[in-house]
């Protein structure tokens, strides 16, 4: 009997993060372990912090809502081609990565349409294709939560730093991940879209 | 005499043992594949010694020339040579790109030799121009079936890193010895582009 409940396994489509801890630790976890989605949020902390207190706050708040929307959206069958997705996620690690190794100021508007369209494009890839149900909805607000977390806590690290080498070291990680986004803009042009 | 049960358990000890060696694909681990991503665009920048030298000698000249090149040039040679490596994706030809790689041994190895100090725009066009030619080598031999964002992730931290020895070796650049040390070791280096600039003019 074991042996032929082997023989006809059914298709697996297991999630990729599944903690055992319920959804909201699930939704937590993807982020945590999606490069994809904490450079961006990282990085997008750190430049926030460059700028002072006010975009901080702002883009804390910003970033994660967008991304909440972004997957309601998707889970309501409105979202874009894995193309545009992938895309968008390699020209936001070029963005937000150049505007963190520039470390230019930048007026809070055109910071938070960044992270706005951040949270839209990341929340779209995570959760395409995934029907509305209270579980996923409970997920994508652990990923929401981790994000303001996240985005809140990497502001809080460089809003204070003075010395000097210390916003070296965080400017050349922005220009890690900007060449993190040229390289994936090629390697889309290249292959197609990369998985999400 | 035999304990009762022993021969149901042999009996499912059997069917389990025939069940592995049955064994069907499995399709639900998703994550399959990104760590081999990420090791092998670490890999990548450090496969060929002519990469290797060029890129301490980025660091080892940075700290050589001191604020801000110290730290503007391993910047601006992981973001040219992620451009490379765009050209090199897209398919855009560059020809004469090894021919590049071994001359930016040659070049690096003889500013840091002597020490040279051009404008900060000089030394960042000679230093970007080099990353592209590095970035479109790699980025032409890249083949599909790697995770693309681990990839990339990879080898982006290993051309940081390489730059990274480079500064921290370049930071005994204070002392008398520790300068001439430098200059020995640019020697070293210029002799290593010349060596592959002969591999490549053969």
């Amino acid at each position: 009997m074991p042996a032929l409940a082997v023989l006809a396994p059914p298709a697996a489509h297991a999630h990729l993060v599944v903690t055992g801890m319920g959804p909201l630790y699930d939704g937590v976890s993807h982020f945590a372990l999606s490069p994809e989605d904490f450079l961006p949020v990282i990085a997008l902390g750190f430049s926030a912090g460059f700028r002072g207190p006010e975009q901080a706050r702002a883009l804390s708040c910003t970033a994660p809502l967008a991304w909440f929307a972004g997957g309601v959206l998707a889970m309501m069958n409105v979202a874009p081609g894995d193309i545009a997705l992938s895309l968008a996620t390699a020209v936001l690690f070029l963005v937000i990565g150049g505007s963190l190794a520039a470390n230019r100021s930048i007026p809070i508007v055109a910071s938070a349409v960044v992270a706005i369209f951040l949270g839209l494009s990341r929340g779209m890839a995570d959760f395409a294709e995934q029907a509305p149900s209270g579980a996923n909805f409970t997920m994508l607000f652990g990923t929401s939560a981790a994000i303001f977390v996240v985005c809140a806590l990497a502001a809080s690290v460089t809003l204070p730093l003075t010395r000097h080498w210390m916003i070296v070291t965080a400017r050349v990680c922005g220009s890690w991940i900007a060449a993190l986004g040229l390289l994936l803009v090629g390697w889309i042009f290249r292959y197609g879209p990369i998985a999400h | 005499m035999r304990k009762p049960g022993t021969a149901r358990s042999t009996e499912i000890a059997f069917a389990m043992l025939l069940a592995c060696g049955l064994p069907l694909q499995a399709s639900a681990h998703l994550v399959t594949g990104e760590g081999g991503g990420f090791v092998s665009g670490l890999q990548h920048p450090v496969s060929g010694l002519d990469h290797i030298i060029a890129m301490v000698a980025v660091g080892l000249w940075g700290a050589q020339l001191g604020q801000p090149a110290i730290w503007l040039l391993p910047v601006t040679f992981p973001l040219v040579m992620a451009f490379g490596g765009f050209l090199g994706l897209i398919g855009v030809p560059l020809p004469g790109s090894e021919l590049a790689i071994a001359l930016s041994g040659v070049c690096l190895g003889a500013a840091v030799l002597t020490e040279f100090r051009p404008n900060l725009w000089v030394a960042g066009v000679l230093v970007g121009t080099f990353g592209l030619f590095h970035g479109y080598s790699h980025g032409a031999e890249l083949t599909p079936g790697q995770n693309p964002l681990f990839y990339s992730l990879g080898f982006v931290l290993a051309t940081g890193i390489l730059h990274a020895a480079g500064v921290t070796i370049g930071t005994i650049h204070r002392w008398h010895w520790g300068r001439l040390t430098l200059r020995g070791t640019g020697a070293v280096i210029l002799c290593g582009g010349l060596f592959f600039l002969w591999g490549d003019l053969r």
